[in-house]
């Protein structure tokens, strides 16, 4: 980490190795714990986090999460040069999904993955272009 | 979590200081310093996992000796179903609990009693409809300890009803009194025979403001000893198990699950498959399961740290034995005013699962402080070499770094930058050796 001001974590999320994701979710959980953020907090982060990397995973061959904490808001960036999302808000809906059916077979695609990362932050941006990848930023109020 | 009693302790003469322990704690609970294992009693959850791989068999589990029961009293023997399980060509249970007679027991009560009571009013409980699934079993201490320090959304999902040895040792103790209207509960000792260290502490840590249910705790491996000695297969036994195959079965990773009859469980074995299973349903990636049994053993209960025979060998020993047994013999009457739901009263845990903070005590700092402590330790760990080698006393570089901003550990105990500053200063002494006079 650099010496910056704020306290960030980076994780590169393998493309090539599915069973390997949701791991960095795991380490932030144990990092949110030992800065004591509440457990509710944390498991809200630790959600929206892994269900992004599992979409960076299956859609974009990886890619690479950062997690920016401050005081009052925890910041989770999720970026990749993946083939983008055409359609954002059809993406959005629950349900919609467009894995393939071999990763829908080990119970994932369900179309569940851009609402609940919705659900579970304060605030979501997503910011994409066809061809080019995808970023998403989440944000986590800290009361 | 203060005033819980651990049962694993260190012969400081035979700890060699290796990194075996270190490096297969599942918390980080252990450091060594000055040479020696030392274990953080807030972050151990007593899964045995040290007395296992400590090639120097330093590290033991803490248990009572037979021989300092107090044989003045009514000694109730509570045999864990494991025990059963460890003997050769054993065809009939009875063999042990009248050799459990005949090594000076007034009584026994099996635990596998309390293990199909449990298991039916468990069936009971998950008709509800105010429960959280999925349901977690709450019989393996290691699980519940792990779950209250490290999964503080999931203690909710935990099976709030008492342990098989609890169950045991409040029936046998009501049953000894029925029989003997002479005694008096002061009389009487219960005296559970473990498979693991986790019960022990468990029942030195959780009982002291309530009823006890179990006076006792000794090791399966020592009364294997004996009882192989006093064990004679010769007549019939006159004692009878009461026991079915339920009971026989929930030694065994997934024996707890498969008894209630329900499709949609999930048993897993081992603390690290334990770890992350419970990270998986905190994230809630685990659909369609309403029954979770996790023990932190390789195998499930046969493979704790104070049996005698491999897991997997005890479970095929338990299948032959309760082959031909009914399915239960510990049925329990449908009562109360819904018998579907219902569980007594004096069998609901009472004891909070509750979520211990681990800010609790010295750490309590503000938020500004902890996120500048964790930049330290990130810039810390950055200065290491990261080949998590343990030769410092800590198990990764990570936890290192964490050490030395806590003020636990010096930078100058890494060998490895040690080694490159060393190398370095060779170096210099070369180079300036080597210039012409």
């Amino acid at each position: 980490m650099a010496e910056n001001e704020t306290l960030t974590f980076h994780f590169d999320v393998d493309g090539n190795d599915f069973t390997s994701a949701g791991e960095a979710s795991v380490k932030v959980k144990k990092l949110m714990r030992q800065l004591g953020f509440s457990p509710e907090l944390t498991r809200r982060v630790s959600i929206a986090m892994y269900e992004g990397e599992i979409n960076m995973v299956i859609h974009a061959n990886g890619g690479t999460a950062d997690v920016f904490v401050e005081e009052d808001c925890l910041r989770v960036v999720l970026s990749d040069e993946g083939p983008g999302i055409a359609d954002v808000e059809t993406a959005m809906q629950e349900g919609y999904s467009t894995a393939p059916d071999n990763i829908r077979a080990l119970g994932f695609g369900a179309g569940m993955g851009l609402p609940n990362m919705k659900n579970y932050s304060d605030e979501m941006s997503i910011d994409s272009v066809v061809g080019k990848g995808t970023t998403i930023v989440l944000k986590f109020k800290v009361s | 979590m203060e005033g819980y009693k651990h049962s694993v302790f260190l012969e400081m003469e035979k700890c060699k200081g290796c990194t075996n322990c270190l490096k297969r704690c599942p918390t980080e609970a252990i450091r060594i310093r000055d040479g020696h294992a030392v274990i953080n009693p807030a972050d151990c959850i007593d899964c045995g996992e040290c007395i296992r791989v400590c090639e120097q068999k330093a590290k033991r589990a803490v248990y009572e000796k037979l021989e300092d029961l107090d044989s003045s009293k009514y000694l109730i023997a509570l045999p864990a179903p494991s025990l059963f399980g460890q003997f050769n060509a054993l065809t009939d249970a009875d063999y042990v609990i009248q050799g459990l007679l005949d090594i000076g027991f007034n009584d026994v009560y099996e635990v596998a009693r309390g293990a199909e009571i449990h298991t039916e009013y468990t069936r009971h409980y998950m008709n509800r409809s105010d429960i959280v699934l999925p349901l977690i079993s709450s019989a393996c201490p290691v699980v519940v300890r792990l779950i209250k320090t490290r999964f503080p959304t999931l203690t909710d999902h935990l099976l709030p009803i008492l342990a098989p040895m609890e169950i045991a040792g409040k029936y046998a103790r009501r049953e000894a009194l029925k029989k003997h209207p002479e005694l008096k509960p002061e009389d009487i000792r219960t005296v559970f025979i473990s498979p693991c260290p986790a019960k022990v502490s468990w029942v030195k840590s959780t009982m002291q403001d309530q009823e006890v249910y179990v006076d006792n705790v000794v090791s399966v491996s020592e009364v294997y000893f004996r009882l192989i000695s006093a064990m004679k297969r010769e007549a019939s036994p006159k004692a009878a198990s009461k026991t079915g195959m339920i009971g026989l079965s929930w030694p065994s990773s997934g024996g707890e699950s498969s008894s209630l009859l329900n499709e949609g469980y999930l048993a897993a074995d081992g603390i690290e498959n334990v770890i992350r299973v419970l990270d998986k349903i905190e994230n809630g990636q685990l659909n369609n399961v309403s029954f979770v049994e996790l023990n932190a053993c390789p195998g499930g209960c046969v493979g704790g740290t104070m049996t005698v025979e491999n897991p997997y060998i005890a479970r095929v020993k338990l299948q032959s034995l309760r082959r031909y047994l009914p399915v239960s013999m510990n049925r329990v009457p449908k009562t109360g005013e819904d018998p579907e739901t219902y569980v007594p009263d004096e069998l609901v845990d009472a004891r909070p699962f509750t979520y211990i903070s681990p800010d609790q005590g010295a750490l309590n700092l503000s938020r500004a402080e902890s996120i500048r402590m964790m930049m330290e330790i990130e810039n810390i760990y950055d200065a290491t070499p990261q080949i998590d080698c343990g030769a410092c006393g800590a198990p990764t570089c990570r936890a290192f770094a964490e050490d030395v901003v806590r003020g636990e550990a010096q930078m100058d105990e890494c060998l490895i930058l040690m080694r490159e500053r060393f190398k370095a200063m060779v170096n210099r002494q070369k180079k300036s050796g080597e210039t012409p006079e």
